[in-house]
């Protein structure tokens, strides 16, 4: 990233990324079979659906100091449990608008469809939400007072 | 059945493609030990390629399991402590009969010890030898030593015999040794019960069709080379590439037919899938290119699946993907911008021209040659296009007893067909091996769940889950377990090698018990793989209550492999709070319950006496309820199939066989009425004329048929020399003079299908159209016999069929739905008036018979749908939980639609299915108990306020509002732990065990 759009020095962003217990599991530890596949700041929360995602999730890591947030569930159709990742983006998308009402940015909050076999994917979009962050600088906008 | 005794139990299966993973894993819950040879370096045939199917554009495999455990067949096959994967392995010898195979088993070396290899990829890296990847027949290439494919089981690098100079490379950078190229081959002798043969298919070569430039021009591709260009895994991400430059294709040809329905390359058979595969590859490749232009040159579009004309008729409209009715004259390259030119010739005979950045070619199915000789040795007959020989009556069961046979071997298909003989062919070896009267299930640690502390009191183990010394590699466990040893109720840090998963779990479960563990953290490779299995196979003792998989192997180790700062403090955090969700778990007992190993069966058409039969066969009960006062259904209106077998005698067969078996219970007249309970334990209510009684069963076949479509079109005279396709049938099996003796036959196929008010196609009336055409033509070889037809959809070998009538002088003429045949009187006479398309002029005929192919209509299945809580397809006929890995599987467990009922169908086919559905049904039910871990979500009624919004979101029914109490209760049978209601919960009443929302924040807390 340009060195010019960094907001602090040595800061490095911190994104919580919750993958279901399917294909998003399979499609994260396909990237990290690749050297580099996985960004340094990201931190994998297992749920076993994108539909057990309760909003609070969401707001929590950001309170507790995420730079920003990543959802990862299986593509439309390909669901374990059907349905379980459209109801996520429905949630989803209101939570995101929520948010964006309270000032946190809408890059900071992402959700994207993996298969198994996205390995691949999984590290662009990953890679992307980590320089997105980067660029937005830290995310203070939900972090209680400092601990 | 041959005596239990006398026979062995375990069974080969040759070919580890989609058929043969099915077949095993069927077996696999049947307890049969299962060996699953494959020649090729890692199992899944053609399945690795695909990551798109038709016609949902989804994937979906993992659906296919027959219980909802693993993530996909061939990661379930690698696990499951019955199938026994024996790849890069080839059969040398069989010796014995049905009963008592021996099998020898030679297996070529790899050269790369898989035991040892960490797909580090030094090796790749240094080989100097590039060669054509076979996954997507050479668009990519490979070195000589290589992973097959990502996610190839076994998980090892391998060396191509072939390709390998034995210049030693890849041995010297090998850091673990793994590379062996002085590796001898072994052998390996099996004793077998049965043999499914699941050799799958080769894609035809299209080199062989020189005129279409496959090899010579760059931008030409084939099918499966395009099929890898789209898949997500391949090097351009799933974005069509023109090999000469790279760039995006804007206008793409597809060239159907390409080694089918083609007498010049021994093809005289239709490859069945070509038409809805380039379907998928022109919306797909319009989906990753916007605005990217897709024409498929065809002869007949054949969109012969359930729902696949509707998938056909969206390309049109939704995509705009472009069919052209033509035959191809010239393909030939433009040198400077290395696009294709294409001259061809339309349906009315005009010659156009037109240019495409890239042309992909759909190859057919050629049969496997490989397998030729052994097939010969076997004594198993092969058809004249080197498939399997096999009947129509008894589609999976090759010419040798005790030798079944499963997929594309037996001819070209598509996944649910391939799925569904893979379950057919189970049941076949079920009938010839099984007794489940009295079997006890082997698996031995069912244990009585009390052995779990009652306060527990948290004594977590945590195991590092090392591979092939990779972990160690990156990691420093030391540090790491010193650090977790710390942490609030951890009783033990140890590393655990997990090669081999099976003793994996058996140390975990030898030191929990010795340790008195009663919860365990899985810290490294395959961490999610062995949770899963140690929970559906109860490989480790009930004691251990909650198990939290972390995978620090792929996602610290290597992914941050030059980054051991990095690496190290990503593991600390994730194990740490893994460790901390552990702590805060709820215990999950394992409950055990009865289950009913009875299986009613709806409907006594010949998919319900298949299925009654079958599962009688392996001595399961079964109560077979028809709605009539007779069993035959549909079948007792044909008479003989497209290759001569006699359909009446069938079904007398069945009848007489269904009625004198004692553990059938026949009843007739009998509704359901109602359907309660989940699967194990399902209450009927059946009413047989007015008397109501309740049956207790484990699961439900539902084979309720269909009904003879009728159209008001091409009727506006009546006349009885207008009939319907099988009416004529009838006629010709009791040779009714008007037909025999009738001069002029016209037939219209489609009447009154794939339009408006019946937009589905019926799959068999161009075959029956055929069949009876051919009959009319033996009976009296002076007849004029027309067929007026849209497409000609004699799919499979039906194709022969269809190049016979030709050959007997039966004219095809093909119509436009927009401008349709006439029928009407002229002078008493019958007139037939149309456009031939072809040569486009009117033509007027005189006609002493119309038959009318009017298709298969659903029944009112309405009601049934109601009161059995299945689903319905926009058609009308009952909804499949998946329509390439479940096809049988209505959305509940335990339910399953055959026949005529799930989609119009052959009766081939729905024989397939009525067995695949009984060999599901007994491996669910056979041992009679469950054993499974406790529901997941629960309520907690006091907070609950019965809003209902858990009710709306649960995909499986699982929950209920209790009127009474006004609070929402969950089915813990139905439920699988999705946890969608939880998040969905406004008053937080509703928690999920092993992702509570306070587990779910103390992870959060801890990254």
């Amino acid at each position: 990233m340009e060195k010019a759009e960094r907001k602090e020095e040595g800061w490095e962003p911190k994104v919580v990324a919750f993958v279901c217990s399917w294909c998003s599991s399979l499609g994260a530890d396909q990237a990290g079979a690749e050297e580099g596949g996985h960004p340094a700041g990201v931190r994998l929360v297992r749920v076993p659906c994108a539909g057990r995602i309760n909003p609070m999730y969401v707001v929590k890591a950001l309170q507790n100091g995420a730079d920003g947030v990543l959802v990862f569930g299986c593509h439309p159709g390909d669901c374990h449990y059907r349905s379980g990742n459209l109801t996520a983006r429905r949630r989803l998308s209101l939570l995101k608008s929520f948010l964006e009402h309270l000032g946190v940015e809408s890059e900071r909050v992402q959700v994207c469809w993996i298969s198994g076999a996205e390995g691949a994917r999984f590290t662009a979009m990953a890679n992307k939400v980590v320089e997105d962050t980067r660029r937005l600088g830290p995310a203070k906008k939900l972090v209680k007072a400092k601990k | 059945m041959i005596q239990e005794k006398d026979v062995e139990r375990d069974v080969l299966v040759i070919g580890g493609g989609i058929a043969g993973m099915q077949t095993a894993l069927v077996l696999a819950e049947k307890d049969h030990h299962v060996y699953v040879v494959d020649s090729a370096p890692a199992v899944g045939g053609f399945f690795p390629l695909l990551d798109r199917q038709f016609p949902t554009n989804s994937c979906g495999v993992c659906f296919m399991s027959p219980k909802p455990r693993a993530v996909c067949p061939t990661y379930e096959s690698d696990f499951h402590r019955d199938i026994e994967l024996l790849t890069n392995s080839q059969i040398k010898t069989v010796e014995g009969q049905a009963g008592n195979f021996t099998v020898t088993v030679g297996h070529k070396p790899t050269r790369v010890h898989a035991g040892r290899c960490t797909l580090c990829g030094k090796c790749e890296e240094v080989c100097p030898v590039e060669v054509p990847r076979e996954l997507g027949a050479g668009v990519e290439k490979r070195k000589a030593i290589y992973m097959p494919f990502p996610r190839a089981v076994p998980q090892s690098f391998v060396i191509d015999e072939q390709a390998c100079t034995r210049c030693g490379e890849c041995a010297k950078v090998c850091p673990v040794d793994a590379v062996d190229l002085d590796e001898a081959g072994s052998e390996k002798a099996l004793k077998v019960g049965a043999i499914v043969l699941a050799f799958g298919f080769e894609p035809f070569e299209a080199q062989r069709k020189g005129e279409f430039g496959l090899g010579r021009y760059q931008n030409v591709l084939s099918g499966i080379q395009y099929e890898r260009m789209l898949s997500y895994g391949s090097p351009s991400e799933g974005v069509p590439q023109r090999p000469s430059d790279g760039k995006r294709p804007k206008k793409v040809a597809f060239i159907q037919c390409v080694g089918s329905r083609d007498l010049t390359c021994e093809a005289g058979y239709c490859s069945s899938v070509c038409c809805m595969y380039a379907t998928k590859q022109a919306i797909v490749s319009n989906d990753r290119v916007k605005g990217l232009d897709a024409a498929v040159f065809y002869m007949d579009m054949r969109a012969v699946g359930k729902n696949y004309e509707h998938y056909y008729q969206a390309a049109k409209t939704d995509y705009g993907v472009r069919y052209l009715r033509s035959s191809i004259s010239t393909l030939r390259e433009l040198k400077r911008s290395g696009n294709l030119l294409i001259e061809y010739g339309t349906d009315d005979g005009q010659r156009k021209s037109e240019e495409f950045d890239m042309v992909v070619l759909s190859v057919g199915f050629s049969a496997p040659r490989a397998v030729k000789e052994l097939a010969g040795r076997m004594g198993v007959d092969l058809n004249e296009f080197g498939f399997c020989a096999t009947s129509e009556f008894k589609p999976t069961e090759t010419s040798v007893p005790g030798v079944f046979v499963a997929g594309a071997f037996r001819g070209p298909r598509d996944i649910p067909e391939s799925v569904v003989e893979g379950c057919s062919a189970a049941a076949d070896v079920s009938s010839l091996l099984d007794d489940f009267e009295g079997r006890t299930p082997k698996a031995g640690r069912r244990a009585a769940s009390e052995e779990l502390d009652s306060d527990f009191v948290p004594r977590i183990g945590v195991f590092l889950c090392e591979l092939k010394g990779k972990l160690g590699e990156s990691l420093d466990l030391g540090a790491l377990a010193e650090l977790f040893g710390k942490e609030r109720g951890v009783a033990c840090v140890e590393t655990v090698d997990v090669g081999e998963a099976w003793q994996a779990l058996e140390t975990i479960d030898a030191r929990a018990r010795e340790l008195k563990l009663n919860r365990v953290v899985l810290a490294g490779y395959r961490a999610l793989e062995l949770t899963k299995a140690a929970r559906t196979e109860e490989a480790v003792g009930p004691y251990v209550g909650v198990f939290e998989p972390v995978n620090i192997g792929t996602q610290c180790a290597e992914a941050h492999r030059g980054e051991p700062a990095v690496a190290n403090s990503k593991a600390a955090d994730m194990v740490r709070a893994g460790v901390r969700k552990a702590f805060l778990a709820t215990p999950r007992k394992f409950v055990e319950r009865n289950i009913s190993t009875r299986t009613l069966i709806l409907g006594g058409g010949l998919s319900g006496l298949a299925a009654s039969l079958a599962l009688a066969e392996q001595n399961m009960a079964v109560t077979l309820a028809e709605k009539s006062g007779k069993l035959g259904g549909n079948a007792r209106f044909s008479h003989y199939t497209a290759h001569g077998e006699d359909i009446q005698a069938l079904v007398a067969e069945k009848v007489a066989a269904v009625e004198a078996n004692s553990r059938i219970e026949v009843l007739k007249n009998t509704e359901l009425v109602k359907l309660e309970g989940s699967w194990g334990s399902y209450r009927a209510t059946l009413k047989t004329e007015g008397q109501e009684k309740e049956v207790e069963h484990g699961a439900i076949i539902i084979a309720t048929g269909a009904q003879q479509a009728t159209t008001g079109q091409y009727m506006s005279v009546k006349d009885p020399r207008i009939v319907a396709q099988r009416t004529l049938e009838g006629m010709l099996a009791s040779d009714d003079e008007k037909a025999v003796k009738a001069r002029k036959v016209v037939m219209i196929n489609c009447a009154g299908s794939r339009e408006s008010g019946r937009p589905w196609c019926s799959r068999v009336c161009c075959v029956h159209s055929v069949k009876n055409a051919l009959v009319l033509k033996e009976k009296n070889p002076d007849m004029q016999v027309y067929v007026l037809y849209r497409d000609m959809r004699t799919y499979g070998f039906y194709e022969k069929t269809y190049q016979q009538a030709r050959e007997k002088g039966v004219v095809f003429v093909r119509y436009s739905v927009d401008d349709k045949p006439q029928v009407g009187l002229r002078d008493g006479a019958l007139g037939v008036s149309f456009v031939d398309e072809l040569v486009g002029e009117r033509i007027e005929l005189d006609a002493d018979l119309v038959v009318l192919s009017t298709g298969i209509d659903p029944q009112d299945n309405r009601e049934l749908a109601d009161v059995a809580a299945l689903k319905l397809t926009p058609d009308g006929f009952f909804a499949e939980a998946n329509p390439k890995a479940a096809p049988l599987d209505a959305a509940d467990r335990g339910k399953f639609i055959v026949g005529l009922c799930n989609a119009p169908m052959h009766i081939e086919e729905a024989l397939c299915q009525a067995k695949a559905a009984a060999a599901r049904a007994s491996a669910l039910l056979w041992s009679g108990t469950e054993y499974r871990p406790e529901a997941r979500s629960r309520v907690n009624a006091v907070i609950c306020a019965g809003c209902g919004n858990c009710v709306a979101v649960c995909p499986y029914d699982a929950i209920a509002l209790d009127a009474e109490r006004k609070h929402a209760v969950i089915d813990e049978v139905r439920c699988q732990g999705c946890g969608i209601c939880a998040a969905t919960c406004r008053s937080s009443a509703i928690d999920l065990d092993g992702f509570s929302n306070e587990q779910v924040l103390s992870v959060l807390s801890a990254l």
